[in-house]
């Protein structure tokens, strides 16, 4: 699904975030990315969707080498991945529906087919009664489900979540992660980055840790590894 | 499966989409909305009076170029076919002479009997010893270089006496050159003020939405599929800056040729008939409407959606 051979990332500014990144990850995972802040945890996943392009190194998506996909063909890939960010990024003068079918409308569905399917994954992340909701009618944990909804609603090989509980309480962020699970158990790779020592702990499942842009830990069924 | 693939063939409800997007924004952009509106209004009523007094002036002129004619007068002392095919041959080789026709004196008193009509009786005393000239009748193929047709004419040997339309002739057609200079330099400057105001107004719109449109990359947006409701903005800001244009054109083309036209007579001055001039220019007024606005639209695209 994922494989990244020697990948360095260096910005325009002269940072560099990632120093020699190899990481494999199969169809079917579900993984956290862990480490401390500025370790480059957000730009490794950035990659994996072409927000960023690797300095040196090959960045392979589903097979995509992303280092030479065309620009033009970015949002083709982008169809293919599901991205859910701390801050939601929901388009805040569309209700609940439109923001998930915007996902459909810009591959032209039909309104038919796209009715339908919002409806589906409404119901996959128990939204279905705030459809015509705006999302500053929404509480944080609900404008997640909306931003997973949206994720997920291209039916995506790979969903990325980046620090997706960052902004939520305990209890909320519990319940995205069921939702995470359940979207996992159907056969979505899911990459997830976090701070969140108790869900790793307690949800167990592959660590990947990077300190300082480097692979520093990659385990299965590993644990957090650092003070909460 | 849903279809993920990249289509090149906009979909119509696409389309649609983008519509109702545009408009959207037109709605929202309040205030800047008016006042590009009211650049593009007052553009296009400047560009609608122009045209309308640019394309009659052009018809006027056309009808007049048309009869401009030289009439060379040749020496009495001239008598034998030789010096006046002579006097063809140069008139000929002048360039920007399109036609050289010979008149004889005896066509020339007929033409000037038949033309006084019944006055024109007396000068048939004059068949037996006609006073008039040979002449030859010179038609310049640009009528604006009949002054120097004429000056070259006159240094022809065996010329003695150059004529052509009156002063007034001459000057309209001059008016009309600089009318014609005047009145598109004016309408360009209008019209790239107007772009940019429309430009402007756009610019507001996408840095207001940056956020957003980086959003809509994010879920696998095209860059066509952001752009298009910034162009269906532009136009619409040019159509909707159109109506007030045609509207006064239409009307104040319709006051003139109908019921000023009653009151005054128009000696020679013919206007473009309403029907269906003032409907050709309300065409060419919101054609322009429309390309301000989409050109607006695709500068400030172009500068600030580097997507
Ligand atoms: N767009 C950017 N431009 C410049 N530097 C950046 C950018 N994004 C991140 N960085 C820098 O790269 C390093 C890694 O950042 P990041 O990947 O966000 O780490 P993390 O998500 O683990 O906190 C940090 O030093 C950060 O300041
Ligand atoms: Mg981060």
């Amino acid at each position: 699904m994922i494989e990244m051979q020697s990948v360095y990332k260096t910005y325009p500014n002269g940072v560099t975030a990632l120093n020699g990144i190899d990481v494999h990850i199969a169809q079917g995972e579900f993984v956290y990315v862990v480490g401390p802040s500025g370790a480059g945890k957000s730009t490794f996943t950035r990659l994996m969707f072409r927000e960023e392009k690797p300095t040196k190194g090959t960045v392979l998506v589903n097979n995509i080498n992303l280092s030479k996909l065309k620009e033009r063909k970015i949002p083709k890939l982008r169809r293919q991945i599901g991205v859910v960010y701390q801050d939601f990024r929901l388009l805040p003068k569309l209700s609940v529906y439109e923001n998930i079918a915007f996902a459909l409308e810009v591959i032209e569905e039909s309104q038919k087919n796209i009715r339908k399917r919002v409806m589906d994954v409404l119901d996959q992340v128990r939204l279905k009664n705030k459809a015509r909701f705006i999302p500053d009618e929404l509480s944080g944990g609900e404008q997640q489900r909306v931003s997973i909804a949206r994720a997920i609603v291209n039916y995506p090989k790979l969903l990325i979540a980046d620090e997706p509980t960052g902004n939520l309480d305990p209890e909320t962020s519990w319940e995205i992660m069921s939702i995470l699970e359940e979207i996992n158990a159907s056969g979505t790779t899911v990459v997830m980055a976090t701070h969140s020592k108790d869900i790793v702990d307690k949800m167990r499942k592959r660590v990947i840790a990077i300190e300082d842009g480097l692979v520093a830990r990659d385990e299965h069924r590993g644990e957090y590894g650092y003070e909460a | 499966m849903m279809n993920t693939g990249v289509s090149t063939v906009m979909k119509l409800r696409t389309m649609g989409r983008h519509f109702r997007e545009g408009s959207k924004s037109v709605w929202r952009n309040g205030w800047m909305t008016v006042s590009s509106v009211g650049a593009v209004t007052t553009t296009l009523l400047l560009v609608g009076v122009f045209l309308a007094l640019m394309l009659n002036l052009n018809q006027i002129t056309q009808e007049v170029e048309k009869d401009v004619e030289i009439k060379v007068l040749l020496d009495r002392t001239l008598q034998d076919d030789q010096d006046i095919n002579r006097v063809e041959k140069e008139l000929k080789s002048i360039s920007d002479v399109r036609s050289v026709k010979f008149s004889s004196k005896e066509k020339e008193l007929e033409q000037l009997i038949e033309s006084m009509g019944d006055e024109g009786k007396a000068f048939e005393l004059f068949d037996q010893s006609n006073p008039l000239k040979d002449a030859f009748v010179v038609k310049p193929s640009d009528p604006t270089e009949t002054i120097a047709v004429a000056d070259k004419i006159k240094s022809i040997k065996g010329v003695s006496e150059v004529n052509y339309g009156e002063e007034i002739v001459q000057r309209l057609l001059q008016f009309n050159e600089y009318a014609r200079t005047i009145g598109l330099a004016l309408i360009i400057a209008l019209v790239f003020t107007a772009i940019f105001l429309i430009s402007n107004t756009i610019k507001i719109t996408i840095i207001a939405r940056k956020k957003e449109i980086g959003i809509m990359k994010l879920v696998g947006a095209t860059n066509g599929f952001i752009r298009w409701p910034f162009f269906i903005e532009g136009m619409l800001l040019g159509v909707l800056g159109a109506i007030i244009p045609i509207t006064a054109v239409v009307s104040g083309y319709y006051y003139l040729y109908y019921k000023l036209r009653d009151k005054i007579q128009f000696e020679f001055i013919q206007l473009l008939p309403f029907d269906p001039f003032a409907w050709q220019l309300s065409l060419l007024i919101l054609g322009i409407g429309v390309f301000i606005g989409i050109w607006g639209s695709v500068m400030s695209v172009r500068k600030f959606l580097k997507v």
